[in-house]
């Protein structure tokens, strides 16, 4: 089982290579049972959207 | 200079802001509008004003030339950071492993220590610091002040960090091109990268999204 450290470096890693099948198994494992840890994915997720906006890859910018 | 002025007189006030060669058409005013946006856009990333200037000159001149083709406001920004941006990773390209590390090791070690101290020992999140949902997020990208609130985030980062996190998410560059550019191991910038979202997240969730975590 993932700690929620390690989980965040993974969901982290996930933006920027593909994860191995075993990775996003243990990760798709460890979110069912954590909303911190699917609130953290959320969240970056979300600054890669607004990091997008930021530079004009979406209308909504600053 | 005094013979100039005395040769021709200050026009009126109202039509001195620009010079004659720079008549504002419509083209040129929208395009001149972004031009905070991008100059902002570019020191952030260069943190040298000078370099940032041209980059933004350069773009802007470059667009004039060719604004016919933008029938849109939207293309026309895009199309302006695009340039930009170019300019931007030409730049760090050129620059690339004269990056000063020395004295941002500290920043990032403190970082480090920082998040670490969100979680117990057991490396799970500690009741109190576990993230929390923000709601509707997309929300904020509407509001001014929300924007504030991520350049001071990003600004307040590790000068390395964030250059890391501008390069891959402003600059769009994969990571292997952003190690090769600064000379890091894949795993240094996946660290790096890590670094910097939770940083930003947690100055974000502190900044804008409501505060603190409360016990739930």
């Amino acid at each position: 089982m993932l700690t929620c450290k390690h989980t965040t470096r993974l969901l982290s890693e996930a933006l920027d290579r593909p994860l191995s099948g075993r990775e996003r198994l243990a990760l798709r494992l460890h979110l069912v049972f954590c909303r911190g840890c699917r609130a953290f994915r959320q969240q970056i997720d979300f600054l890669r959207r607004a990091s997008r906006a930021f530079t004009g890859h979406d209308d909504r910018a600053p | 200079m005094l013979d100039g002025v005395a040769r021709r007189p200050a026009p009126p006030l109202t039509t001195r802001t620009l010079p004659p060669a720079m008549t504002p058409t419509p083209h040129a005013e929208l395009i001149s509008g972004f031009r905070p946006q991008l100059l902002k856009f570019a020191r952030l990333q260069l943190h040298d004003d000078a370099a940032a200037e041209d980059a933004v000159q350069e773009a802007i001149e470059a667009a004039l030339k060719g604004i016919d083709r933008f029938a849109g406001r939207s293309a026309l920004k895009t199309w302006l950071f695009t340039i930009v941006r170019h300019k931007v990773i030409d730049f760090l390209r050129e620059r690339g492993r004269t990056v000063q590390v020395s004295s941002l090791e500290r920043d990032e070690a403190d970082m480090d220590e920082a998040f670490d101290a969100l979680f117990r020992e057991n490396e799970h999140w500690s009741p109190l610091s576990r993230p929390r949902p923000w709601g509707n997020p997309e929300e904020a990208l509407e509001q001014q002040q929300f924007w504030q609130v991520f350049e001071i985030c990003l600004e307040v980062l590790p000068a390395r960090t964030a250059r890391v996190f501008m390069m891959r998410e402003f600059l769009g560059l994969e990571t292997d091109e952003i190690c090769t550019t600064l000379a890091l191991s894949v795993s240094n910038c996946n660290v790096i990268l890590h670094r910097a979202r939770a940083g930003l997240r947690q100055c974000l969730s502190e900044g804008w999204f409501g505060g603190k975590a409360v016990p739930c």
